[in-house]
């Protein structure tokens, strides 16, 4: 699972993958109760999607380009555009469920 | 430590089920607002309590508070603010996070009616949680609606980190830093464009980036968005068991009648419920 910084972030978007980004802090309980979540999925979609965490603490000035105002937050991307985004601890289905349906429409690379 | 069984609620179900569960020798973790703070601590006479009659309702529930703590019961004062149904189940209260194998809500009345902007807004500027976003708002102006015991103290909380904040509610609160303006109001609604511009306030706009709306307690639909209800009430069968596995659901959050004869009925159920629950895993 990546530890996004602002140019690894960037990176990702030029990609143009979906992209996953968890938005979370240390001092977030339910952050920190979404973290095994997250690398869970990480796992599991290793290869066909960019899953991540962006600490709002150090990476600020992400978290204030995407208007963050509540943690956790998890900001999906496609083509380096935001598509979806989940506030608050979901079900895990939930973000599968973003997963899966847009993995059915990005391109072989 | 993995809890066998976690209560949401400190009420005559809540604490039932944990003396129940106690019987079977489960461990059990008690979430909830001190028993004090329960609106049956309120009555002054309870005259249907079978084989106990004109006990007051403080009575009542420290009797059963202190049944459920002589039993090995552990408490935690404090309000469920999220909750994961994966692995088992976590919840968090503040910033720690308790975990169980099973789930009894037991949270009372469900309030489920928000303002109106209130879910237009989450995530753009409306939040439940003053020591998750605080920090988000530092030197930014919000407003903090107070409709919970403790939500002067996240009102401080939020001052001390540089917020600037003012609370509102309708009723005049305790223990709030007399640094924070303070505005009476009941009719509210939150305001913005893209984010958060604004509290109205009967009738008045407080101009702000952030509102802060802190109730006793979050609602079971919100904590498990799954979660079957009909009419703001929880959906059990006859074992108290919920359309999810490993949760149960007892007292007020069923629905009527609100007495305590059926809350405690129906939490020992749900207890011997998720015993057998936990037994077949």
């Amino acid at each position: 699972m990546i530890h996004f910084d602002t140019a690894s972030f960037e990176q990702a978007l030029d990609e143009g993958k979906l992209i996953m980004a968890d938005f979370w802090a240390d001092w977030c309980g339910p952050c920190m109760m979404l973290g095994p979540v997250i690398e869970d999925l990480a796992e599991k979609y290793e290869g066909k999607a960019i899953i991540g965490k962006v600490n709002t603490d150090k990476e600020g000035e992400l978290a204030m380009r995407y208007a963050v105002s509540n943690i956790p937050t998890v900001i999906f991307f496609q083509n380096g555009k935001e598509i979806d985004r989940k506030v608050g601890v979901m079900p895990p289905d939930v973000y599968i469920q973003v997963l899966e349906q847009n993995l059915d429409h990005q391109q072989p690379s | 430590m993995v809890y066998d069984i976690i209560v949401l609620g400190s009420g005559p179900a809540g604490l039932a089920a944990a003396i129940a569960a106690r019987g079977r020798n489960k461990s059990v973790l008690v979430i909830g607002n001190r028993w004090q703070d329960s609106p049956l601590a309120k009555a002054e006479r309870v005259d249907n309590y079978p084989g106990l009659p004109g006990r007051t309702g403080p009575e009542l529930l420290e009797e059963l508070y202190e049944h459920a703590a002589a039993l090995g019961t552990e408490f935690v004062v404090g309000k469920a603010l999220s909750l994961l149904a994966w692995n088992g189940f976590s919840v968090t209260v503040g910033s720690q996070i308790y975990q169980g194998e099973s789930l009894i809500l037991a949270p009372g009345v469900i309030r489920t009616a928000k303002f109106p902007g209130e879910a237009e807004y989450l995530g753009r500027g409306v939040s439940y949680c003053a020591t998750c976003d605080g920090m988000l708002y530092r030197t930014k102006p919000v407003a903090v609606v107070g409709l919970a015991p403790d939500a002067p103290q996240e009102a401080n909380y939020l001052k001390r980190l540089g917020c600037q904040v003012v609370y509102v509610s309708p009723n005049p609160p305790q223990t709030l830093d007399p640094g924070i303006p303070y505005v009476k109001a009941s009719k509210l609604a939150v305001k913005g464009e893209q984010t958060v511009t604004g509290l109205e306030a009967d009738g008045t706009l407080l101009p702000c980036a952030g509102v802060f709306i802190l109730r006793r307690a979050v609602a079971p639909t919100d904590l498990l968005p799954n979660l079957a209800t009909e009419a703001d009430t929880i959906k059990v069968d006859r074992n108290m068991a919920t359309n999810l596995p490993g949760v149960f659901a007892a007292g007020d959050c069923t629905g009527a009648p609100l007495q305590v004869a059926k809350a405690v009925g129906e939490g020992h159920v749900a207890a011997l419920s998720a015993c057998a629950y936990l037994d077949s895993k």
